[in-house]
């Protein structure tokens, strides 16, 4: 029976990464490949975010950080060492966001819940004030911009592919992982966690774990996205970016891996709807996240799944 | 550095630990007495500035009028909000993680009505009658309405004393904090006390930007501005806790008075420098008795 | 036969409230002993100590000839020890196999393997399931663990603990809750397991039947002191144990 969801997984996988894989063949509008870019970039930070909150219980306000330190490192590394140095730049942020990822989280694993939370949150705003003040250094509220990946990369087709192929792989790995003993251990902190140290497991180290993990994936999504846009803002470490991760992961549900993906996927389509035609928008993912929370607090993949569920027992019983 | 310089600063300083404190009271105290945590709360502040605008600037209101109706009109709203949206999710498995997101999409909603009603552009305040003038003893000079606030501020932490310590519902607040079955078991009307509480706290908050409006300009930014102050003033004193509050924001304010003088650029930094200190050395809110660690 | 556990001089006190109060004894290997004493005597808050979950205010905690007070729980654990709670802890929403699993992939120092699916660590599952065999939960074994009746997630509680092959193992109140039927099914099963896991096994127990029946010693806490210890024979015609505890039952 395992061996069987096994498969379907892998097919699954394989229709997800093909229809991306097509986007180029089917349009051939900038914007369109722009926008599945940012699907794919959305998702596996949304992806990495649940692994930490859905998987593991930890609620983070503050993941823009590292997506934030990811894209920071690409784009102050292009402006002021030049701009060959677009990957030495992606490879630094990731160094960086491991480095800082366990220097926070050792601060605030020790405590949890709603505190945790608004820990997260006070780093992340920490890291927005000083990007936002250090104006010679980072460009302050400008940003940087003409940030272009280097040779062949510079093509947005080929750099397009460089994302999928990156994505599906950390995509994978995370599925890898949240399938293995230690994602099931990480589930087990979340349901029971004053069990887990009498199985002779770490609670708090199970919990640095998936925070360095998550936050390295994050870097990973934001340092891409600094290509991908050419450019970056201060926005990306606002606390709002996290909001919308978050978001996202409600969206899709974060009770399944793939939630998340969906839910990425879903707000940003809307958001390119809804986004031209309102300048409301806050109001609107407030609303829908109203919504989700009250009455569809499993997501829609959640829900789907239940209705499934449901409707197939109803078959069965006739 | 001369004596003069560091009483106007700790003067001022004084006043924003005030305001800080108005508001963080009032997250702790739904915190603490109703284990519901309001993200929404510097949503609330923000309401009550504008509120205090309408009255004063449209309706020609006086200014403590203004400043009640703030306080009402927003503790009607954070009841509202309470009993239509809050109460639905209590109980549900993941509750916390809940709550925090369902007060964001408050403030994601409240932010962007308060848009559409005022506008975006900066909004401002005059000053009472009465305080718009200032006064110089011994060499400092200080705007009377500083020292309003200040006042004002005390009167309302000896009466939330007062309340927490010598009445009944006080001490049966105190007495079950954090557990909602156990105020049921002892004859509580829990829902309609936890709206209650909600009122009080939103009031509270609304109250504060009211009084924060002549001295600040009234933004839709404001909110979220406010909520992180009083989450550090709340991690520094210690979740739930009422004094831990009040220090906590004396704290703050203080070092930020300091640092807004000699300092200017970084001066927002400061305060997350201060909260990350107090993490290193006491994570569970430095003025917060011990606990029994869990394993 | 070794000790294989042995407390020295245990006090703990909450607040003003003494709930260990000078406690020694030594455990046998191989031994199946239990605790007995009124309710709020301080057993569980003992075991709390045992197994590292609470610090001991003074005395010392020697398991296997190594003192183990101040370790944490994990690493007792490490060292052999097993525990299920008076209050059942599982973990809910996985299932039945994945609870016993997740200890036997934790004992073979394969909890962290962070690329392999779970289900392809073949010892760990088979070795989970044949703790659930053994336990009678074999039919259940891809329910989640929410859905299974109190009595079966104490079993479950219990093979937890299995799973980890403890050479100590520590029941609080293994037939709390359960039927008259239950408890005789969960005494035999008890012993059974002591026999076949080769276990050196302590139960806290309220249920005089499962004491007298199955344990070789009996040892009573009372106030947070151990009031007597013995063969069950002894315990039962301790005039101090009849009148302090057992007075109304046995008396
Ligand atoms: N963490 C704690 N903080 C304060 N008091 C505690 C704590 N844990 C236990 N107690 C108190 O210590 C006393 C002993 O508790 P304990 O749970 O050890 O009793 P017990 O013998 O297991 O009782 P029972 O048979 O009811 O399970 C009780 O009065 C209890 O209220
Ligand atoms: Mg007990």
């Amino acid at each position: 029976m395992e061996r069987d969801t096994d498969l379907k997984q892998a097919v699954l996988w394989l229709v997800v990464f093909a229809a991306f894989a097509l986007v180029p063949v089917a349009t051939a509008s900038k914007y369109h490949l722009l926008l599945a870019a940012h699907i794919l970039l959305w998702g596996l930070f949304a992806v990495a975010f649940n692994m930490l909150w859905g998987v593991t219980g930890m609620l983070s306000f503050g993941q823009a950080l590292y997506f934030g330190l990811g894209a920071y490192s690409v784009g102050l590394m292009v402006k002021h060492v030049g701009p060959g140095w677009f990957l030495p730049g992606l490879g630094l942020g990731l160094v960086c966001s491991v480095i800082l990822s366990l220097a926070v989280g050792l601060l605030i694993i020790r405590v949890s819940g709603v505190f945790f939370t608004v820990l997260t949150l006070a780093f992340g705003q920490l890291a927005w004030q000083i990007t936002f003040r250090w104006y010679h250094f980072t460009g302050g509220d400008d940003g940087v911009q003409g940030i272009i990946p280097p040779g062949i990369l510079g093509n947005g087709l080929v750099y397009y592919y460089f994302i999928l192929i990156l994505v599906a792989l950390a995509i994978w790995l995370m599925h890898r992982l949240s399938q293995s003993p230690m994602g099931v251990l990480l589930r087990c902190v979340r349901q029971n966690p004053s069990r887990v140290p009498f199985l002779g497991q770490s609670v708090r180290f199970s919990q640095l774990r998936i925070y360095v993990v998550s936050s390295f994936f994050a870097a990973l999504a934001g340092s891409l996205m600094a290509g991908a846009d050419n450019s970056i803002h201060t926005d990306m470490l606002y606390w709002t970016t996290s909001g919308e991760v978050i978001l996202m992961s409600v969206l899709g549900g974060i009770g399944q891996f793939f939630g998340p993906f969906i839910g990425a996927g879903v707000l940003i389509v809307l958001q390119d709807v809804m986004g031209a035609k309102t300048e409301y928008w806050p109001l609107m993912i407030g609303i829908v996240m109203m919504v989700m929370v009250l009455l569809l607090p499993r997501g829609l993949v959640g829900e789907f799944q239940a209705l499934r569920v449901r409707l197939k027992s109803l078959v069965a019983s006739r | 550095m001369d004596v003069s310089f560091i009483a106007v600063q700790l003067l001022s300083g004084l006043t924003m630990a005030t305001l800080l404190f108005l508001v963080a009271s009032g997250l702790t105290l739904i915190f603490g007495v109703g284990n519901v945590f309001n993200f929404a709360h510097g949503s609330f502040y923000m309401l009550g500035a504008y509120l205090a605008y309408q009255t004063v600037s449209a309706w020609h209101g006086n200014f403590w009028v203004a400043a009640l109706v703030a306080a009402i009109g927003a503790g009607i709203l954070g009841m509202m909000a309470e009993f239509l949206f809050l109460r639905r999710i209590y109980g549900r498995a993941e509750e916390g993680g809940f709550q925090i997101l369902l007060t964001y999409s408050f403030i994601l909603v409240i932010d962007d009505l308060v848009k559409m009603i005022w506008g975006t552009e900066y909004k401002s305040l005059l000053r009472p009658a009465g305080f718009q003038g200032s006064i110089t003893a011994a060499g400092v000079t200080m705007p009377t309405y500083n020292l309003a606030i200040i006042g004002i501020g005390l009167l309302i932490a000896v009466l939330a004393w007062w309340i927490l310590a010598r009445t009944r519902p006080g001490r049966v607040a105190r007495a079950t904090a954090l557990d909602r079955e156990m105020l049921g078991a002892m004859g509580v009307n829990v829902p309609r006390t936890m709206t209650l509480v909600f009122g009080i706290a939103t009031a509270l908050g609304g109250f504060a930007g009211a009084l924060a409006a002549p001295l600040r300009s009234v933004t839709p930014g404001a909110g979220i501005e406010v909520i992180i102050d009083s989450l550090i003033v709340v991690v520094i004193g210690g979740m739930g806790h009422f004094w831990g509050a009040w220090l906590g924001a004396l704290l703050l304010g203080e070092v930020n008075s300091f640092a807004v003088a000699i300092v200017p650029e970084w001066a927002s930094v400061v305060s997350y420098v201060v909260m990350v200190l107090c993490l290193i050395f006491k994570p569970e809110g430095l003025f917060a008795p011990r606990q029994v660690r869990k394993a | 036969m070794e000790c294989i556990l042995k407390l020295d001089g245990l006090e703990k006190a909450f607040g003003g409230l003494r709930v260990t109060a000078s406690v020694s004894f030594s455990v046998k290997e191989g031994e199946l002993s239990a605790i007995i004493g009124p309710n709020g005597a301080g057993k569980t808050t003992l075991f709390n100590q045992i197994t590292g979950h609470l610090l001991p205010d003074r005395g010392k905690i020697t398991f296997v000839g190594e003192d183990i007070t101040g370790l944490s729980p994990q690493q007792i654990v490490k060292r052999g020890m097993g525990r299920a709670f008076q209050i059942t802890s599982i973990f809910p929403e996985e299932t039945v196999l994945e609870n016993v699993r997740m200890a036997c992939l934790s004992r073979r120092d394969e909890a962290l393997s962070y690329f392999r699916p779970v289900h392809r660590f073949k010892e760990a599952t088979d070795q989970a399931f044949a703790i659930l065999e053994s336990l009678g939960l074999h039919q259940q074994a891809d329910r989640p663990a929410f859905e299974l009746a109190h009595g079966d997630q104490k079993l479950l509680d219990i093979g937890m603990a299995l799973g980890l092959e403890p050479k100590l193992l520590l029941l609080d109140e293994p037939t709390a809750g359960m039927s008259p039927d239950e408890r005789q099914l969960t005494r035999d099963l008890i012993r059974r397991m002591w026999k076949e896991f080769n276990l050196t096994l302590i139960f806290i127990e309220h249920d005089m039947d499962t004491v007298f029946g199955i344990a070789q010693t009996v040892r009573v806490l009372q106030l947070g002191a151990l009031l007597a210890e013995g063969t069950p024979d002894q315990i039962r015609s301790n005039p101090q144990v009849i009148t302090a505890y057992l007075g109304e039952d046995l008396a």
